[in-house]
């Protein structure tokens, strides 16, 4: 059995899942949760695309 | 409510215990079953991506300081680690991105775990508030 994700659906696996860790763990009702975790993942995706655009841009 | 050892007659870390041998299963004892569910989901799932994106499983005999911090890690998936070890699973070589990925899914669903185990503690003994009417 081997998985083979692109590097961006590495990365939308992995903020799912801390998200969804970090939204019920961090919050202690439903609707914080649920806020919370939003956030959590709209905060782990927009920072590596921020961060790849930067290293684009170094590099070029 | 709490679910306070007293009226419940089990070990106070009994969850904490529990939530590190298997993904939410503490928050099974606490009485939050979705959050049982979700947690289990989330943390199974980064868990075996890692096997499957051929990750590499940290072992006790790692030589140097990271492969030991890697282990200990690695250790708070409870369980599925112990499975993983008992059936050789993520002895690879990481010689691909993919797998590099994969070592670092297995390292961080594990610590996830170990975040939801303190999170089910915490619920049993009180210092954190369900949040959920009853």
């Amino acid at each position: 059995m081997s998985f083979a994700p692109s590097h961006f659906t590495a990365v939308l696996l992995f903020a799912t899942s801390a998200s969804i860790v970090f939204g019920i763990t961090q919050r202690a009702t439903t609707r914080a949760m649920l806020r919370y975790g939003v956030a959590c993942w709209v905060a782990f995706v927009g920072v590596v695309i921020v961060v790849s655009w930067l290293m684009f841009l170094i590099k070029h | 409510m709490p679910d306070l050892p007293a009226r419940s007659g089990a070990p106070v870390s009994l969850a904490l215990l529990l939530g590190w041998l298997l993904p939410g299963a503490g928050h099974l004892l606490t009485r939050h079953w979705g959050r049982a569910a979700l947690l289990f989901l989330a943390v199974s799932s980064m868990w075996w991506l890692g096997i499957a994106m051929n990750g590499h499983l940290y072992l006790p005999d790692g030589g140097d300081a990271l492969s030991l911090l890697g282990f200990v890690g690695d250790l708070g998936s409870g369980l599925f680690y112990l499975t993983g070890y008992a059936g050789g699973l993520g002895r690879n070589v990481v010689q691909v991105t993919t797998a590099d990925y994969g070592t670092k899914f297995l390292v961080v669903a594990s610590l996830l775990n170990v975040i939801a185990a303190v999170d089910a503690h915490n619920l049993r003994i009180g210092r954190k508030l369900s949040g959920v009417a009853r």
